[in-house]
């Protein structure tokens, strides 16, 4: 069991069925804190990864990777004190794909924070697309740590127990999730599909906003594409230089005057050759940024989605009541305004006797009674769907022009040190060149 | 391209040939000045020579007379040459002519001078490249024993090189300056009387001098066919295998710089449509419009700046890689000439000794006739070689600091993109926030 921290500062939001063991690992406050977030008291990070092998689920044996989380309460170290040891444990990316799901089901209206993907997708000839790759291992912790944070940092997520067991709570905490029932709320793509087609009345706001996550989605893997096939030409012009320093040097050795000044030109053009691979590297610190808004924008995609299946259901009780109030019209009045086939075999059958004819009226009456409270739930859930879900998609719009733009300014401030590093190389190589004495 | 006064004048036949001191070499010492023997009576002015003796004595004895100073630097022989030099030529203004039989480009040949071998002191006729090319077999039929720089190539494929385009024109063109300055700057070729004709007359008529010509080529070869090269001085056959070389490396460096032009066109094609994605962008957002536009507006300058680094490279890079695998060709041409010089002269001696041993006749003139021929041809030969060797140091130390001159410059143009562009997105930034805090 991990200990969260033995000091008092510790408050976080539990549902009140909490366990024994649990309120006797010190998480004594309740104490509420609008706008709290866990991050504020807690320090995650994601340190290191492993190689594990052991045996699937259908018995076979296969490698997988662990990922280290350590966590620390974050409060200040007195001066002269030693930082607090963290406490660990070790999780599997299958294990961070149970827990977005589970927030996904559980709340609907957020747009959940995204994994790092699980294959390595838009890659350029050079990177292996091999899941055990070390660079691929590497990005993907720094990724985990990111999912970790963001969620740690979202004003309602960060008070979610299962999500606050995930980061303490080692070798239970499946089943804890798996007890919560969440599988059962999934809804189905067929439903999510039908609903999509049959919505009468569309909120246009949420239209919009899924128009511009399908253009996202879209712009942004174009963007990463191409960016994959200008990495892999560039790696292409930088390496043929590099055949030039072995050309320079074999040169060199025939040249008494010019034998040095080509000899530094010929290495020169090696390191040029080389520095290739750094540069791409940090490369690929951008692409992630990336991928984490292209994954975002399925998650904005999944709210519209839940919004349609609640304005569909709404839609159908709210038409299911309608119909009903018309039965009870026709029944109470003897009109006949809606054809239904039970009215045409009870003219042409003998009209029912009015003891029938009152029992049915009170069905009905109940019916629509009944019908007249789940259209009011209905709509309460829908209104308060649509409500939490614009505070967060609000939060989320300015989150992402934050990150964006941050994005942009470091690829920029990138790109400028690689100008100035090659330059640096070029001033070098021109002054070796004046080496070249006539 | 220019060389150093001529030093002395040296005499054939009297001294052996290591203690003459050629008038072309770039050796320091005192030299002494002689007048040639009778030997060089006959050469004048205007008469094409059988003999590989340098330019007429006559002439040269006038120009050491205009020189004060015979110490010249050898270190920088071209700041001496400009003080010295009294032969101006220059190659431009290249104009199309069409008439019924074919399309030809002309280009103005303009002569500055104070030489008294020239009638006047300014001259301006238009040539075209037969005209350069007539040149070029005279010079070296007239001169043997000299290197004669070389013409840009002759032939070019009608179907997939346009022979009228811009580029190709001027390409040629500053091909064709070269190859006229070199020679103008050559201490005995200057002189050559075909220069002369070249330079001022006003209508080439060619083809009586190319019969002419073609005889005398013929009898050379004829006296000099039928005789074994014995032993070829070491330092001759070093010469050889350099030039073996470095034709070799020569090759190999032109087809790495085609190889990286072609990765390099093709890397801005990508990059052209990464530019066009960041713009396509923008077009859905709203914060961030300006960041993406910037970052897009930079990937186009960066592109801009990537064509002219292409434009430079195939116009300075490749025309100087080609002039010097055909001038290593002409440098080789001449070699063989010199042995078989020696071979005839070898053989000769040869059939003399033996006559001596039996008959005790002198060595008859041809024999000597003979080793002068090799003597001369010999130094000539060295002193051309030093020269070409500055030269091509001179050359190649531009070459290489030009390109890494145009490297500088495009890093620092997509640098200075770059710096402008986090200039703008910080400015906006500050932007912001005063307007929050007011």
């Amino acid at each position: 069991m991990a200990d969260c921290g033995s000091n008092e500062e510790v408050a976080v939001i539990f549902n009140t069925d909490i366990t024994s063991t649990e309120s006797e690992n010190n998480l004594i406050n309740t104490m509420v804190e609008i706008g709290a977030t866990l991050l504020r008291k807690m320090e995650i990070n994601v340190t290191e990864a492993e190689k594990r092998t052991g045996k699937n689920t259908v018995n076979m044996q296969e490698t997988y990777t662990v990922y280290l989380i350590e966590t620390r309460s974050a409060e200040t170290v007195p001066e002269g004190g030693t930082p607090t040891t963290p406490d660990t444990l070790w999780r599997r990316y299958s294990e961070f794909e149970l827990l977005r799901t589970y927030l996904l089901v559980t709340y609907p209206y957020i747009i959940i924070p995204p994994l790092p993907e699980k294959r390595a997708e838009f890659v350029w000839h050079k990177m292996s697309a091999d899941n055990l790759d070390p660079d691929f291992v590497e990005r993907r912790r720094v990724g985990l740590e990111n999912f970790l944070l963001r969620v740690a940092s979202h004003p309602v997520l960060s008070n979610d127990k299962i999500f606050f067991l995930f980061l303490t709570e080692e070798k239970e905490w499946r089943e804890v999730v798996l007890e919560t029932g969440f599988q059962d709320k999934v809804d189905s793509r067929l439903k999510s599909l039908s609903a999509m087609f049959r919505v009468k009345n569309p909120d246009k706001r949420f239209t919009a906003l899924k128009h511009y996550s399908d253009e996202l989605n879209s712009v942004i893997s174009q963007l990463l594409r191409v960016r994959a096939k200008v990495a892999d030409r560039l790696y292409g012009v930088y390496k043929v230089h590099g055949n030039y320093g072995r050309v320079f040097s074999e040169w060199s050795a025939i040249e008494k005057e010019m034998g040095d000044g080509l000899q530094s030109a010929g290495h020169h053009m090696d390191t040029f050759a080389a520095s290739i691979d750094d540069i791409l590297e940090e490369e690929e610190h951008y692409a992630d940024q990336l991928k984490e808004y292209l994954f975002y924008a399925e998650a904005v995609r999944s709210v519209c989605r839940k919004h349609e299946l609640i304005q569909y259901e709404l839609e159908m009780v709210a038409q299911d009541l309608v119909s009903k109030k018309q039965q009870k019209e026709e029944l109470a009045t003897g009109t006949v305004r809606v054809f239904s086939l039970k009215g045409m075999t009870s003219k042409l059958f003998g009209q029912e006797s009015q003891e029938q004819r009152e029992s049915r009226l009170a069905a009905l009456e109940q019916s629509t009674r009944e019908g007249e409270e789940t259209l009011k739930e209905r709509n309460t859930e829908c209104q308060e769907f649509v409500r939490t879900a614009w505070e967060d998609i609000g939060r989320f719009k300015e989150q992402k022009d934050r990150d964006l733009r941050e994005a942009l300014i470091s690829y920029a401030i990138m790109q400028i040190s690689m100008c100035k590093k090659t330059k640096g190389e070029d001033d070098r190589s021109a002054e070796a060149r004046t080496e070249l004495s006539i | 391209m220019s060389v150093g006064a001529p030093r002395s004048l040296a005499s054939s036949g009297q001294k052996p040939i290591a203690e003459i001191l050629h008038p072309l070499s770039a050796a320091e010492e005192q030299l002494s000045v002689t007048v040639g023997g009778d030997k060089e009576a006959g050469l004048t002015n205007g008469t094409p020579v059988e003999t590989s003796s340098p330019a007429s004595t006559s002439s040269l004895l006038n120009r050491l007379q205009l020189d004060d100073d015979l110490e010249a630097d050898i270190r920088d022989p071209y700041a001496e040459a400009a003080e010295t030099r009294d032969l101006f030529v220059t190659v431009d203004d290249p104009k199309k002519h069409v008439s019924t039989m074919e399309t030809y480009i002309t280009y103005r040949v303009s002569t500055k001078t104070s030489r008294v071998e020239f009638d006047l002191p300014e001259y301006c006729v238009r040539r075209r490249y037969q005209d350069f090319d007539w040149l070029r077999i005279k010079l070296e039929d007239s001169q043997p024993t000299h290197l004669i720089p070389p013409l840009p190539e002759k032939f070019v494929m009608k179907g997939v090189v346009d022979r009228f385009s811009e580029d190709f024109v001027e390409t040629r063109m500053k091909a064709l300056d070269k190859f006229l300055k070199r020679v103008a700057d050559h201490p005995v070729l200057s002189f050559n009387p075909h220069l002369n004709t070249f330079l001022t007359t006003k209508d080439l008529n060619k083809r009586q001098g190319l019969a002419l010509l073609s005889k005398v080529g013929e009898s050379v070869k004829h006296v000099a066919g039928g005789y074994k090269l014995r032993a070829r001085p070491a330092e001759f056959g070093a010469m050889g295998e350099y030039l073996d070389t470095f034709n070799q490396k020569l090759g190999t460096i032109d087809r790495i710089a085609q190889r990286i032009l072609k990765e390099q066109s093709e890397y801005l094609t990508e990059l052209r449509e990464y530019g066009t994605v960041y713009s396509s962008w923008a077009g859905s957002e709203d914060e961030l419009r300006r960041p993406l536009e910037g970052v897009g507006g930079c990937v186009t300058t960066c592109c801009g700046a990537l064509e002219d680094l292409g434009d430079g490279m195939s116009q300075d890079i490749l025309p100087v890689l080609r002039e010097y695998v055909l001038y290593i060709e002409s440098m080789k041409s001449v070699l063989r000439k010199r042995d078989q010089s020696q071979a005839e002269y070898e053989g000769r001696l040869e059939a003399a000794v033996l006559r001596k041993q039996e008959d005790r006749t002198p060595m008859p003139l041809e024999v000597e006739k003979c080793q002068d021929k090799v003597e001369c041809f010999n130094a000539d030969l060295k002193a051309d070689w030093e020269r070409w060797q500055s030269n091509k140091r001179h050359d190649f130390k531009q070459l290489l600091t030009g390109m890494a001159d145009k490297n500088i410059n495009h890093y620092e143009k997509c640098q200075a993109a770059w710096e402008s562009l986090i200039t703008l997105l910080q400015d906006k930034q500050t932007e912001d926030k005063t307007s929050e805090t007011n």
